[in-house]
């Protein structure tokens, strides 16, 4: 078994670090108090190649591999959470989606402005009347001719002001005996006629984030944006979820490092009872809980970064990997805000803002009480991985770095 | 056009330097390039743009150092080589500066000679001067704006009294200073191909020349002396009282 990260790998991570530390970190605080998305991060993101970091260079990515876009989200979430949700949406829910289930010309056509950053794409499933239960889903898309007309509201949608498009999965087939057969996944032009979508406010954190609610009037949608089989929507959601869930719990495992890092600069610098309150032994517990959580969340997403470049569907490890770090995070957070003591309660320093940035994973892209259940599923024997018609393909380093 | 732009491999700006046992520590700080030398890199990477130049990364140092040579390469220079020898552990200034214009010679065709201005280390800033010397080069110092016009260059030199516009007959050696501009980041298809490359290692025999004498060395490097300062507050009945407790102190400390 080989952990060492190669120099590729290494130099990556360092950019995207360099690149949180020199342009988000001065100003992240001002943009999350006022509730305002850091205006010039997609962009940047994008002439960096960071929003197509694991993209073929055919197709417009940058050519590094599946593992290389876990490095960067923790990176990026361990400046703030507002960066490393752009990731999952743009490139995890929206582009890796992409990459598995486009055709040849889908992806030369749909993933290639995606990857380069041209245009931003996002994640459309959640209702305002269903998240988890996915089968239950309102949107309709009724195909006529060469278009589907789209009908229907999504909420709680990551980037839903300002994506070009959005990766839509609607009810194609109102009676569908199985409801997963009922689904239909496509690849939305938000600038289409019909489409209206707005921004929502007073979240309790990403707050430098954006995220907001698009309703679909008899939106057309052509034929060949239609992603899969008509009735493998449900399929392609699911296939959706495990590459976000990638980067929620890759960036999730950075949240754990910058509560960790803050816990122990502070721990060496307060002094209490007349010695630096990193000697007392209840404090040490804290930080040593951070630590072992930090490595075990960092082995975990490796280990589904390791399989996606194997061409194995870590479906499985990748829940095990997300419901881990996500409440690991909310707890280091927290645990971090009582080291600080009354400075943690304050917006002056970082603990609270992680505190509120690591509780909305443990909801979105699957809760964990959805985890747990998958996670039950494939313990008991209920639930198996069965062959996909298109899995996500394996890291080839010819194919990716070619052009 | 041909530039060469000399790295170093230092210490992280954040790392904090101890004496210990009259040698410099450094704890464990992760090694990086040294952060001046990524502005003469990215001069250098400027003028590749402006005038079509190639540009190689040069330094010396242990196999270790080719991690600052990777990252010359990722932020975009062509070529990397790394001068490395067991007989160079121990170099002052002088003699790297050999070492360097033995290599800027081996290269061959320089036109240009980039540094940083100086290394976070030692810090003496004294190699872009040394290196001219030996090469018989002009030397323009402190360098933030340069254009190259035909078999000369101009530059914007940063002196304590303002700007100093300066020009020199090519090949000369730079020594670049931070308003040259934000090094850029490495790009992905940079890392890609620094990831891949293979950096030669040429030792002195390579270079066809003996290990430099040293003429300057460290003998011992000491801690600042440390501050030991205490607080006391002087509690008496009224003002006067105070006031004359205070002054008793300050002539028993002999301060007056």
């Amino acid at each position: 078994m080989d952990f060492s990260l190669s120099p590729e790998q290494l130099m990556a991570q360092k950019m995207v670090r360099d690149f949180s530390q020199k342009e988000i970190a001065p100003i992240i605080k001002d943009y999350d108090r006022k509730q305002e998305p850091i205006p010039f991060m997609l962009k940047r993101m994008g002439e960096l190649g960071i929003l197509g970091i694991c993209f073929p260079v055919r197709y417009g990515g940058q050519g590094m591999d599946y593992l290389s876009l876990g490095l960067a989200c923790e990176e990026l979430e361990a400046l703030d959470t507002a960066l490393r949700v752009a990731m999952s949406v743009h490139t995890g829910l929206c582009g890796m989606t992409l990459l598995q289930w486009g055709t040849a010309e889908q992806k030369r056509r749909l993933l290639t402005p995606l990857a380069s950053g041209a245009k931003i794409g996002c994640g459309a499933f959640t209702e305002p009347g269903m998240g988890s239960d996915v089968a239950a889903m309102q949107t309709s898309a009724r195909r006529e001719g060469d278009v589907y007309l789209l009908n229907g509201e999504k909420m709680w949608i990551s980037l839903a002001g300002v994506a070009d498009y959005a990766l839509v999965t609607a009810r194609t087939d109102a009676l569908a005996q199985k409801p997963s057969q009922a689904l239909s996944t496509f690849l939305v032009d938000l600038n289409s006629p019909g489409v209206t979508r707005g921004n929502l406010h007073g979240k309790l954190g990403v707050r430098a984030g954006s995220t907001g609610w698009i309703a679909f009037q008899d939106v057309q949608v052509p034929l060949e944006n239609r992603l899969g089989h008509e009735g493998e929507g449900f399929k392609i959601t699911m296939s959706a979820f495990d590459h976000g869930r990638y980067t929620v719990a890759s960036g999730a495992t950075g949240l754990i490092r910058a509560s960790l890092v803050a816990s122990v600069a502070y721990a060496h610098e307060r002094q209490a009872f007349g010695k630096a309150i990193g000697e007392y032994q209840l404090i040490q517990q804290k930080i040593a809980q951070m630590a072992q959580d930090y490595e075990v969340a960092r082995l975990l997403y490796w280990q589904v970064g390791w399989m996606k470049n194997q061409g194995q569907r870590p479906t499985l490890q990748t829940s095990y990997a997300k419901k881990f770090a996500t409440e690991a995070s909310f707890e280091a957070a927290n645990q971090a805000i009582q080291i600080y003591g009354a400075y943690g309660f304050s917006d002056e320093y970082d603990p609270e803002r992680y505190l509120r940035n690591s509780r909305g994973a443990i909801i979105y892209e699957g809760s964990s009480e959805i985890q747990t259940l998958i996670q039950a599923g494939y313990a008991l024997g209920e639930r198996e991985d069965k062959p996909l018609r298109c899995e996500l393909p394996a890291y080839d380093e010819t194919f990716w770095q070619e052009n | 056009m041909k530039i060469v732009v000399c790295v170093k491999q230092t210490p992280d700006s954040e790392a904090k330097l101890t004496a210990q046992n009259g040698q410099p520590s450094w704890g464990d700080a992760p090694l990086v390039i040294n952060p001046f030398d990524e502005y003469a890199v990215e001069g250098a990477l400027q003028q590749k743009e402006a005038v079509d130049a190639s540009v190689t990364a040069l330094c010396i140092g242990p196999e270790a150092a080719r991690d600052a040579l990777k990252h010359a390469l990722a932020m975009g220079a062509d070529e990397a080589i790394l001068v490395s020898d067991p007989a160079l552990e121990e170099l002052d200034s002088a003699g790297a500066a050999r070492i360097l214009a033995a290599a800027i010679q081996k290269i061959g065709d320089a036109d240009l000679v980039f540094f940083g201005r100086q290394t976070i280390d030692n810090g003496t800033g004294l190699v872009p001067a040394q290196v001219a010397r030996v090469l018989g080069w002009p030397l323009l110092s402190l360098v933030g704006a340069m254009t190259v016009e035909g078999a000369e260059i101009k530059v914007e030199r940063t002196i304590e009294e303002g700007k100093q516009i300066a020009r020199a007959k090519l090949p000369a050696v730079l020594s670049i200073m931070q308003s040259v501009g934000e090094p850029r980041y490495p790009s992905f298809m940079g890392i890609r191909k620094a990831g891949k490359a293979t950096i030669p290692v040429w030792t002195l025999a390579d270079l066809g020349i003996a290990a430099p004498a040293q003429a300057v060395w460290r003998a011992e490097l000491l801690n600042p002396p440390a501050h030991d300062s205490h607080c006391e507050i002087i509690k008496a009945d009224s003002p006067e009282a105070i006031a004359e407790a205070l002054v008793e102190k300050i002539l028993a400390e002999k301060v007056l």
